[in-house]
């Protein structure tokens, strides 16, 4: 107990020679400001916060689990029944939101729901696969591009766009993927982090073709070539007359949200099969032993290669999707701060779970907009949870231990 | 072409290089003794900026202004500052990590990274910031001549290039020939024979991330003094470059360090000056990934085998 408190002394000491220049002394021109309570301040906050930190916190997790794991070993590789009405319930709540909220309520839901497909999509390559990819945004980009620039040069509608777009952000997967096959973990997060900053770049200098800085307008979806504006252009039907009720604006942003909705869970369903298929057991056993997969005669270019492209196709789905929102594209929506917050959003998730990285998306993307007072802490306050979830539970939250394969229960036999 | 033009390129390229190499001894230090490329080396590069602009106003706001004494001093308080960032930032975000999955440090470090941009924003503000221009003047060669046929050399410019090589043979001096030196290379080479040998690895570890971080600091007060303006996200691109220029030479090796900052350095601005200089951050990010595909040891470096 002793040693506790000398260090944290120590702790407070260094925290407060090092929030002393840079909280302390702010600059102001070319002389400094003093601000001499920031730093006391804070380094009371990282005195408290290692005695909050130095709490048993792996044990009291590793006890919660324990509390839960004999549940979760012994049931039966599908959804167990009360699990499966928290689905449905979710998913009707997710039905019924748009009609509750006003149209800021639906843009954000929709953002949120963007931020779930990308994450699934990231997930794949990250958390199930194991290779870490820093410019996932590349693929977002290349989704939201492909939708924008297919309208602008060949006039590609929305419906067209959306596959193809997806298609095209799964080609660059693929050959963003080939060449890495054979870096292994931080490299390849390297080189991927580059491959999206030479996208962005491309995006932005490229003035002739892409507009630069200033971007590209991406219109919205019809729905069977009925538009949402209050007067159709060039003899088309709006859908509100079509349909004989009022013109409300929120039509347009109702009807997005439910698409991306039905997308959003198809996804899900598409991933919680994967990772049952031998495809997602390969992905997950590629991630903890290459060698050894590959020993055993595993061909982990496909394997990686598949990931790589159904994560970017994932992403140029959620590009399609971010495009057709904002009805704007340009550079600044790609940056590398949009990687890492995809990035981010799986980590806190509990790389590899779904329901997990679901959560995690809608808290990312809802909780600020909720706590706008802290709006400037929120990336601050990730960063610090990134690096916590690490130290505690770097396999992910829940860290399941599933049977590596179940025998069928023989009949009236069963717990 | 012009010589002089050339020769101006060649100055610019050293200059430039001399700043990446100092930053890549960071990288390569640190991925030499655990293997982890430390993604928050950029944004202490960058902290060591604004420590730099702060000290710098605080030395004028205590009326001292004699060059010498305010440069010295300032690099002294800013060595100093960054050091202790680098080993927090160690202490905190990776030393618990050291037995943990593959990508459980880096992804650590990204939270780093995120950390502590968002810190400086709140606490310094999102604006550009500056510092005065110090030592003004410059050497041109020939002395007397006309119409841009001179290569000129500014006074800071070649304080950059004679610091960065002075502290590189510091740094490489302590590496070869003192003890602590032997103790940094034993670790590298076999940590847990260190261990048994009785070197205390961790303390050792630590040091490399102060020595690191030094070196970033003594980049970022040049670099800071040099161009006058930064914001709290220069440690990103930096950072990339920096490590590209630890790619080259081959990560894992001091003197390649060097090497790969000058060589990218002079990629760079002949690139920037020839070809096109929309494209010279994409030429450059073209450079570490067309490395890291083919030649992923570098110039300097051993292959990597990875063993079972």
């Amino acid at each position: 107990m002793k040693g506790r408190w000398s260090t944290a002394a120590w702790v407070g000491l260094v925290a407060l020679l090092l929030f002393t220049p840079i909280t302390g002394l702010v600059l102001a021109g070319y002389s400094v400001e003093l601000h001499g309570q920031r730093p006391l301040w804070l380094a009371c906050m990282a005195v408290l916060g290692y005695g909050l930190f130095s709490l048993p916190w792996k044990r009291w997790l590793s006890e919660l689990q324990r509390s839960t794991r004999s549940e979760e070993v012994d049931a039966p590789p599908r959804v167990a029944g009360s699990r499966r009405y928290g689905i449905a319930l979710a998913v009707l709540v997710a039905l019924a939101l748009p009609f509750l909220l006003g149209k800021y309520g639906i843009s954000i839901a929709t953002l949120a729901l963007i931020y779930i497909l990308l994450a699934l999509g990231l997930n794949i390559v990250v958390g199930l696969a194991g290779l870490l990819d820093l410019g996932f945004v590349a693929f977002y980009a290349v989704g939201a591009y492909g939708y924008a620039l297919g309208q602008h040069y060949f006039h590609l509608s929305f419906w067209l766009a959306l596959p193809l777009a997806a298609l095209l952000a799964a080609c660059f997967g693929m050959l963003l993927g080939f060449p890495v096959l054979r870096l292994h973990g931080d490299y390849l997060a390297i080189v991927t982090l580059g491959f999206g900053e030479i996208i962005r770049l491309i995006l932005n200098n490229w003035v002739s073709v892409t507009g630069g800085p200033n971007g590209l307008s991406a219109p919205f979806p019809t729905f069977l070539g009925l538009e949402f504006n209050r007067r159709a252009k060039q003899g088309g039907v709006p859908l509100h007359e079509f349909l004989g009720i009022d013109y409300a604006s929120e039509h347009r942003a109702i009807f997005l949200y439910l698409l991306l909705l039905l997308v959003v869970l198809a996804m899900v369903y598409v991933v919680v099969r994967l990772k049952r298929m031998p495809i997602g057991r390969t992905w997950e056993a590629l991630r903890e032993n290459e060698i050894a997969c590959r020993s055993l005669g595993i061909n982990h270019v496909t394997v990686k290669l598949s990931a790589f492209a159904l994560g970017a196709m994932v992403g140029g789905l959620g590009g399609v999707f971010f495009a057709a929102s904002q009805g704007f594209v340009n550079p600044t929506s790609f940056t590398f701060f949009e990687s890492a917050h995809i990035l981010a959003i799986v980590v806190l998730g509990g790389m590899g779970s779904t329901t997990g990285v679901v959560v995690a998306a809608l808290l990312l993307t809802v909780l600020p907009e909720l706590l706008r007072d802290f709006a400037d802490y929120r990336v601050l306050l990730v960063g610090i949870a990134m690096v916590w979830m690490m130290i505690l539970r770097p396999r992910g939250l829940r860290q399941r231990r599933r049977p590596l394969f179940s025998l069928p229960l023989p009949k009236g036999e069963g717990p | 072409m012009d010589i002089y033009i050339i020769g101006q390129q060649w100055v610019n390229g050293l200059v430039l290089g001399s700043t990446y190499g100092l930053i890549a001894v960071g990288y390569t230090m640190v991925y030499g003794i655990i293997g982890m490329i430390n993604f928050a080396h950029g944004d202490i590069y960058m902290i060591s900026a604004y420590l730099t602009a702060i000290f710098l106003a605080l030395f004028a706001a205590m009326g001292l202004h004699s060059v010498p004494v305010v440069l010295l001093g300032v690099l002294a308080l800013t060595l100093l500052f960054t050091a202790l960032y680098g080993w927090s930032v160690e202490r905190v975000a990776y030393r618990p990590l050291r037995r943990s999955t593959r990508l459980a440090p880096l992804i650590s470090a990204i939270g780093i990274s995120l950390i502590l941009q968002n810190y400086v924003r709140i606490s310094q503000g999102a604006r550009n910031q500056g510092v005065p221009p110090l030592l003004e003047g410059s050497f041109r060669f020939p002395a007397e001549a006309l119409d841009h046929r001179f290569i000129q050399i500014t006074y800071l410019q070649s304080l950059i290039v004679i610091t960065a090589l002075l502290s590189m043979a510091l740094l490489t001096w302590i590496i070869q020939r003192t003890a602590l030196g032997r103790a940094c290379r034993a670790t590298q080479q076999d940590r847990v024979m260190a261990t048994l040998l009785g070197v205390n690895t961790d303390r050792i570890i630590s040091l490399v991330f102060v020595m690191g971080a030094a070196m970033a600091a003594v980049a970022g007060f040049l670099v800071t003094l040099n161009y006058g303006s930064f914001d709290f996200y220069v440690g990103f691109l930096m950072g990339i470059k920096a490590f590209t220029a630890a790619v080259l030479g081959g990560i894992g090796s001091l003197p390649g360090a060097m090497l790969g900052g000058v060589v990218l350095g002079l990629a760079e601005s002949f690139f920037a000056g020839f070809v096109n200089s929309d494209y010279k951050d994409v030429f450059a990010f073209s450079i570490l990934i067309l490395f890291l595909i083919f030649r992923p040891s570098g110039f300097l470096g051993v292959p990597e085998v990875e063993k079972v």
